[in-house]
This record gives structure tokens, C-alpha cells and sequence, in this order.
């Protein structure tokens, strides 16, 4: 089998402000993405030979991509729950990597606040449930199933809840504090521990600080060949590694699942740094974006993959390890916590960060010396789920 | 010999005090408190969990099964049916509705008998299970409460043989709903129940007695439905029967008039305490008067059949007002801003209804491995198509981790969820009911109960839910 590793580059990205975004649609947050990327890539519409859009609610098909007038060139829309944006950059790493194009374009667009509904939805096909059956399963919202992960990994390393409140919330200080410098996020406040430890519950033991924002945009991305790149910008950005890795219910099914790790986020995330050629991911990766969907999510994430040791990820948390000044920066930009997660585009605007890190490009919240970047995302719940890890490097190796 | 061979009762767990009504619209308490199902409880769901009582294993010696109602969910559908599904019973049985009467669960008790006596079914399920509305202010808001029992009606092993019977019918304007009707109506109290009740019954006890030369002093017990407590010791007294010795407690103060299930939860009543050589009268009242003489065999003390009253009465949480209100739909609530369910479609349904109506999983036969829902790939072992069915919905189990769930769609937040774990192997995610937050944790043991989930569509749609063990 071969790997991806620096066969395929980015050279242009775009993003747009996330949040509220009442006053544009579907086609005006993807045009703004898509002509920052074209701008940032130094190209045109024209000159972008395949395209793909993920979207989870916001669009059927590709003519989704209607808006952007990309006259009768292969697209598709993908979907892969909130792992849709990172979905959208494989398929159009993949086309570029098998030959049978130069540019690609990736596209991730999202608008939850369309819904008129609190929270996010359940994916349904018309009729029926998202994996068209019946319908008829047992009642529950997104934060529970991530909350099942906190009752029990408290309940296994025997940390009374009230502490665990406490842990989680540093997750949730440090992601606002990384977000106020973000001028695109959706959520720019610092927030302190106790509003996080008082705020209402959403979903025991989750508050309202411990869930991500349900927000609007887009992001968007140009891959090239590898070989190519340097004639769009002297700085692109070699993909290493794009891997996922997907469960079949397991933890709904198996009394095995442990409810204290995510099996498809170990073996995604091991799967890219083989690709990637990692071998203390710690040591060697100089930022990553991940899905803090909730923050016993980036909690878990920590030790999923690789970082802190398994049931010690409390240490870590509390040395500050992977605030924006420590050992392994995390979610440098705020995370899906306080950007927001427009689901369809949050992979591509985890890459996006990334991108601008590795690039020297991202102000106020710059890392020094960034090489190697990781993005990742989990769709689905604790149980049952998508997990999508994907690497890049400013240097070809 | 035909007669009674085993007892089911459900009685719901809420209670809602007839003080607390009373405070609620500053009337007079008629004192003691009333059985109230849970939202996602109705007729049919306690009426499955009165028959899952009485079986107690051993569906396949069933060959019928009748549901005997006044809150029937549909009107055209079958209610039978449904029960019939949930307890898993075999394809071949007998199903029928038996509704709109107070005295349905007799007329479908007569018939079983009938059934059973001519051969045409060798033993019959007798459900009875009501959850009738008062008006609010109302008296009868007062006085009704939600409860369901079940008999098995056999030629074996029989507990109460059926030593005789007696009908009369009677065309009287006294208690009725029409279709679109919410609430019970009646005419003025003293009438309905002087001419009515107390008139009906003792004409049909007097007629029971005279056919088969009985006297009040040779019955151990009567059990007679009540519409109320002085009405019903007007009757007994009038008939002859010691108030303190012979006659059934109606439950009125426990539980609350429950309609059509009444004469059978009372019944259940008597059996737990009868002993072998009794005799029992039973006398149901609605459009007549269903009159029984049942004797009470040695079996009853032989077989593990006795339903246990008590414990149903002892598992109990008090609600107040508003929550009984919004449960009964009778105060509309803001709906919450998340999406309605969606109508499931019908195919679905179909193809999926033995893991959604009797969640059955499978257990795969090439390494044991049990799961839900029922699939074609073992998630353990990825043969294929190599399973057997497998039974949840009487199995336990405990919770390995939950969720205290504010955003969940639910009747009453906060939502519960939870990972179960199954003895014997399993795992599925459950929505809980019957419980608080305080009832929850890791570990706590879980039973199985038939609730429904939601509407849609003018479709009920039921399936089960975990409820923590007492």
C-alpha cells in the first residue's frame, strides 16, 4: 500500500467568519471561502479541475456548488458526519495524488442556525433514521452521548464529578482564551473556571461551556501535486498523512467498549502517523486542531492519541501542555469550542489554522517555528463513530 | 374444569395525592391518593406489563389474548394485536378488542371461558387496563386513577375454577365518553348510582344467587366494582355481605377507580389472600352487571401464581399537580425547539417490529456473542447469517454509564439515558423511565418495560425503556 506522504500539497485556503450568520446562505459562505482560497492560491475559478463539497444538512448533491459556477467539471458532494470537511480534502487529495487532475477544490459549508432548532440535529433520511431504519431508537441529544464518556471515566479513575467539572473546564478557559485571539471565531470571549463549573447543564455532567459553539461558514482548500506547488506559492503545505477510520456500533453492541477511550480515534490517529512517519507524536507534532465537540472529547482525545498516558491526561491538562504556549499546542484557534462547528466545515477550518501556523500567517496566536501540523475530527457518537485524522508539514521530507 | 390458572397486575408507579389536587383548585380532598400512568405509559403498555406478570414465561401454550379497555389508543386498531406482539405471543392466537364498557373485562372473561369450555382455545389471556380522565375541578379527577391487571383463562392448573355465571344487560345513560370526548361524563351522581350501579348489581348478584342457590354467607369474598365508597357499601350492605369480612377492599384510596381494569386488579386482590376451598363473587358494573362464583382450588397454593398486590402498591413516588396536568395533556406546554419525529415509515416498522415490539436480538451461534439490534454480520466474530433469536425485553441488566439529558426530545425533562449492559451478554443504549436523577449511577440494576415512545402521524409508537429494579 502506498502512502500519501508529499504527493499532494495545499497552495490556497479560505475561511470564512463563523458564527451567527443570518444574513448569508449556503452559496454566499462558500463563494467567500472559495474566492479567498482562489485568491490565496493565486488562481482562478477556472483553473480548478474537480471540486467536492462536504456538507452534512446544508445540501443533497453537488449542485450545492451552483453558487461558485464551476462550469461542468467533475464534483461530488461527501458526507461523513462531522468528519464531512476533512472528507471533502481526502477525495480531492485522492484525485490529485491518482493523477487524474492538478487542482482540486475542497469545500466545507455548514448553516445549523437554518435549522430554527436548538442544538444540532439528528441526520435524517426522509422518513426514517440516518441509517434508514425505523426511527425508533431511545431519545437522546448529542451531549449525552459524549457525556456517557465523562460518567464513566470519572467513575473508572474514581475522580469525584465535581473535580472532573473542574478538569474539563480548563479545557474549556484555555480553548476561549485561544479563541479571543481568533478574529474569525464565532465565540471571542474569555470565559473563567467558575462560569464554566456554574453554567446550566446541558447534558450531566456537560454544561453549557463544555458543548461547542452550533454555528454557520465555510472553509476551503486547493491541493496540487506535490511536483506542481512551488509555481502557486514559495510555502505550500504537504499533506503526510490523511487516514479515517470508522466503527459499526461497536459501543452500542459490545460490552468490551469502555466507554473511557474512543477506539476509532487510536487507530485513525495511528494510522496517520504511520503514514506520516511519526514516531512520538508528542514530541514531533508541532500544533494540532482537534474535536473538542465537547471537552471531555479533547480530554479523552489527549491520551486517544498518544499524547497522555492513558487515565493521566489530568497532569497534563494541569501543567497547561497543550495551551497555546506549551509542550503540544491544541485547538490554537479556539477549537470547534469557540470558531464554532459548522459541521460540513470544520475539518477544512481546523486545516486552515494549520495551514496559517505553518505559514508564519496567524497574528497573535503564532507558534514558533511550526513544522508538522494534525487535524482531527470525530463524527458520529462515543459509540458508534468517524474519525478522520490528517497531517501536514511545511517541509517535503 | 375451566377457570382462572394465573394473575398479572400493573399498577404505575406515580401516585398523585387527593390533597394535593385539592390545593390546586382550593376544593374539598376526598382524601387518600390515585395511581397515575407516567406519560409514556397508556392502556396497551400496562396492559403488557400486566400480561408479561401473569405469563411468566411460557407464551407458546397461549392460543388468544383479549385487551378490555374504555382508553383503547385507536379506534381502528387493533389494541390485541399490539399486546399480543410485545409478549411475544405465537402468530396462531385468538386476538380481540374488547372495549367501551366498564364491564369489558368480564364480557371478554365470559367469553374466554366460553372459548375455553367449548375447546376452541386451549388457554386465553384476559387483559384489562384503563386510563380514564376526569375533567379538572371535577369529581371524577378525584376518583379515577390508571391501573391494569391479567388472568389466564385454562383447563389446567386452574387456582379459581368458574363454578358459575350470571349477565344482565342495561341500557342506561349513567357514565360515557363519546369519540371525541376527553374527559368521562355523567349524569347527576345520586341517580347514576342509585338507579344504575346499586340497582344493576344487586339485581344480577340477586339472579347469580337464585340460579345456584347461594347465600351471601357462603361466599369467602365479594369483590364488586365501585364508582365510589359509599355507593359500593350501600350495595354490599344491601345484598347481605359483612363489610368487614366479605367484602373486597375497592382500592378507591390506594389506587383510584380504574375503570375497566377495576373488578380484575380487585379480584387479583382477593386471590393473593384467598386460600383453597373459597369461594369468591365477582361483579363488574357498566351497561349491565358481568356476575362470576369462582372457588378457589389447592393449585393456588401449589403454583408460583399469586400475584403480588402489595408490591405493586408499595412502589410508588408522589407527583404534584402540573406534572399530572402536562402528562395527561391536559395543559399544553411549550413545545421544545428541537425537530418533531418524524412519522417512521411503515416498511420499516414492519420489517424491524420483532426488535422494536418484542426486542428480540440475536446471538450468534459461531461464538456466542449476543447482540441488538438483530444482524446479519456478528459484530465480534463477522460470520454471516449464522444466528439465533434472542430475548431482551426479559432480561436485566445495569447501567454502565449514563447521561442526565436536558436537550433530549422528551415529555418530561430531563431526559435519561443510558449504556445497559444485559446479563447474560448484550449492550444497548436505553432511554430510562420511572426515575429521578437520584435513582441513577453506574451499576444499578435495570429491568425492561414496553412504554411509548412517541406519536406521530396518528401513529402510537411504542417501544421499551430500562427502569431501575426496586
Amino acid at each position: 500500500m502506498e502512502s500519501i506522504k508529499d504527493k499532494v500539497a495545499i497552495v490556497g485556503m479560505g475561511c470564512t467568519n463563523f458564527g451567527e450568520r443570518w444574513d448569508k446562505s449556503v452559496g454566499d459562505l462558500m463563494v467567500d471561502a472559495a474566492y479567498e482560497a482562489f485568491d490565496d492560491a493565486g488562481i482562478e475559478p477556472k483553473d480548478i479541475q474537480a471540486a467536492w463539497v462536504g456538507t452534512v444538512f446544508s445540501g443533497l448533491t453537488a449542485i450545492t456548488l451552483a453558487p461558485l459556477q464551476l462550469q461542468y467539471i467533475p464534483m461530488t458532494r461527501v458526507e461523513n458526519m462531522c468528519a464531512t470537511g476533512s472528507e471533502a480534502l481526502r477525495a480531492a487529495a485522492y484525485a490529485v495524488a491518482a493523477g487524474v487532475c492538478d487542482i482540486a477544490l475542497a469545500v466545507g459549508v455548514e448553516k445549523l442556525k437554518d435549522s430554527g432548532q436548538t442544538g444540532v440535529l439528528g441526520p435524517r433520511v426522509v422518513g426514517t433514521s440516518s441509517i434508514g431504519n425505523s426511527g425508533i431508537e431511545p431519545n437522546y441529544s448529542a451531549p449525552a452521548s459524549f457525556a456517557y464518556l465523562a460518567s464513566r471515566y470519572f467513575h473508572d479513575y474514581g475522580i469525584d464529578p465535581g473535580e472532573g467539572k473542574k478538569l474539563l473546564a480548563q479545557i474549556a478557559v484555555k480553548n476561549h482564551y485561544n479563541g479571543s485571539l481568533t478574529p474569525k471565531a464565532h465565540y471571542r470571549q474569555e470565559i473563567t473556571m467558575e462560569q464554566v463549573v456554574n453554567a446550566p447543564i446541558v447534558s450531566w455532567p456537560l454544561g453549557i461551556f463544555d458543548c461547542c459553539g452550533v454555528s454557520d461558514g465555510s472553509a476551503a482548500a486547493i491541493v496540487v501535486r506535490a511536483d506542481m506547488a512551488k509555481k502557486f506559492r514559495p510555502d505550500p503545505i504537504y499533506i503526510k498523512a490523511l487516514s479515517i477510520c470508522v466503527g459499526a456500533n461497536q459501543g452500542k453492541m459490545r460490552q468490551d467498549y469502555d466507554f473511557t477511550h474512543i477506539e476509532e480515534n487510536v487507530r485513525a490517529s495511528r494510522m496517520a502517523y504511520n503514514e506520516a512517519g511519526i514516531k512520538d507524536p508528542r514530541q514531533e507534532l508541532s500544533i494540532a486542531e482537534v474535536h473538542d465537540c465537547f471537552t471531555i472529547h479533547e480530554m479523552i482525545i489527549y491520551e486517544d492519541l498518544g499524547w497522555s498516558p492513558r487515565g493521566r491526561a489530568k497532569e497534563d491538562i494541569e501543567a497547561g501542555t497543550f495551551t497555546l504556549r506549551g509542550e503540544l499546542p491544541v485547538n490554537t484557534d479556539g477549537g470547534l469550542k469557540c470558531f464554532g462547528h459548522p459541521l460540513g466545515a470544520s475539518g477544512l477550518r481546523m486545516m486552515y489554522e494549520v495551514y496559517k501556523q505553518l505559514q508564519g500567517k496567524a497574528g497573535p496566536r503564532q507558534l514558533k517555528n511550526p513544522q508538522l501540523g494534525l487535524t482531527h475530527n470525530l463524527g458520529g457518537t462515543s459509540g458508534a463513530g468517524i474519525c478522520s485524522c490528517c497531517i501536514v508539514g511545511n517541509q517535503k521530507s | 374444569m375451566v377457570g382462572i390458572t394465573s394473575v398479572g397486575i400493573y399498577v404505575p408507579t406515580y401516585r398523585l395525592s387527593r390533597d394535593e389536587i385539592a390545593k390546586a383548585w382550593g376544593t374539598r380532598s376526598l382524601g387518600g391518593e390515585k395511581a397515575v400512568a407516567n406519560c409514556d405509559e397508556d392502556s396497551v403498555t400496562m396492559a403488557v406489563a400486566a400480561v408479561l406478570d401473569c405469563l411468566s414465561g411460557n407464551q407458546e401454550r397461549i392460543d388468544g389474548l383479549s385487551f378490555a379497555t374504555t382508553t383503547a389508543p385507536y379506534k381502528e386498531k387493533q389494541g390485541a394485536a399490539i399486546v399480543a406482539a410485545a409478549v411475544d405471543l405465537v402468530r396462531e392466537s385468538r386476538t380481540a378488542d374488547c372495549t367501551n364498557s366498564l364491564r369489558a373485562a368480564t364480557t371478554a372473561m365470559n367469553a374466554a371461558i366460553d372459548s375455553v369450555s367449548s375447546g376452541s382455545a386451549r388457554n386465553v389471556v384476559v387483559t384489562a387496563s384503563d386510563c380514564r380522565i376526569g375533567a379538572p375541578k371535577g369529581d371524577f379527577e378525584m376518583e379515577l386513577g390508571d391501573g391494569a391487571a391479567a388472568v389466564i383463562i385454562g383447563s389446567s392448573d386452574v387456582i379459581a375454577s368458574v363454578e358459575g355465571t350470571y349477565s344482565v344487560f342495561d341500557e342506561f345513560t349513567g357514565v360515557w365518553r363519546s369519540d371525541e370526548d376527553t374527559f368521562v361524563r355523567s349524569a347527576e351522581q345520586r341517580f347514576v348510582n342509585t338507579e344504575g350501579y346499586v340497582r344493576t348489581v344487586q339485581e344480577a348478584v340477586s339472579g347469580l344467587m337464585e340460579k345456584y342457590k347461594l347465600t351471601p354467607k357462603e361466599f369467602s369474598k365479594a369483590v364488586f366494582y365501585a364508582p365510589d365508597a359509599k355507593s359500593h357499601a350501600n350495595l354490599a350492605r344491601s345484598l347481605g355481605f359483612d363489610p368487614k369480612t366479605q367484602v373486597q377492599d375497592t382500592l378507591f384510596n390506594t389506587i383510584g377507580n380504574t375503570g375497566a381494569a377495576a373488578p380484575m386488579i380487585m379480584l387479583a386482590g382477593a386471590l393473593e389472600k384467598a386460600s383453597p376451598g373459597d369461594r369468591i363473587l365477582l361483579a363488574s358494573y357498566g351497561d349491565g352487571s358481568d356476575v362470576f362464583i369462582f372457588n378457589v382450588t389447592e393449585n393456588i397454593d401449589k403454583i408460583q401464581c399469586r400475584p403480588s398486590l402489595k408490591e405493586c402498591l408499595a412502589r410508588k413516588k408522589y407527583i404534584n399537580y402540573v406534572k399530572y396536568a402536562s402528562w395527561r395533556g391536559l395543559i399544553e406546554i411549550e413545545a421544545s425547539r428541537r425537530p418533531s419525529p418524524p412519522t417512521p415509515a411503515a416498511p420499516c416498522l414492519w420489517r424491524e417490529r420483532e426488535s422494536i415490539l418484542t426486542l428480540y436480538g440475536v446471538k450468534c451461534r459461531n461464538c456466542g456473542t449476543v447482540q441488538y439490534p438483530p444482524a446479519r454480520v456478528c459484530t465480534t466474530c463477522q460470520a454471516k447469517d449464522n444466528f439465533e433469536k434472542y430475548k431482551f425485553s426479559d432480561k436485566r441488566g445495569q447501567i454502565f454509564t449514563y447521561s442526565i439529558d436536558y436537550l433530549a426530545v422528551t415529555s418530561d425533562p430531563p431526559g435519561i439515558n443510558a449504556v445497559i449492559d444485559f446479563d447474560g451478554g448484550g449492550r444497548m443504549q436505553c432511554e430510562l423511565t420511572d426515575c429521578t436523577p437520584e435513582d441513577i449511577g453506574i451499576g444499578i440494576p435495570v429491568e425492561m418495560t414496553f412504554r411509548q415512545l412517541y406519536q406521530s402521524g396518528g401513529i402510537h409508537n411504542y417501544f421499551w425503556k430500562a427502569r431501575p429494579i426496586k
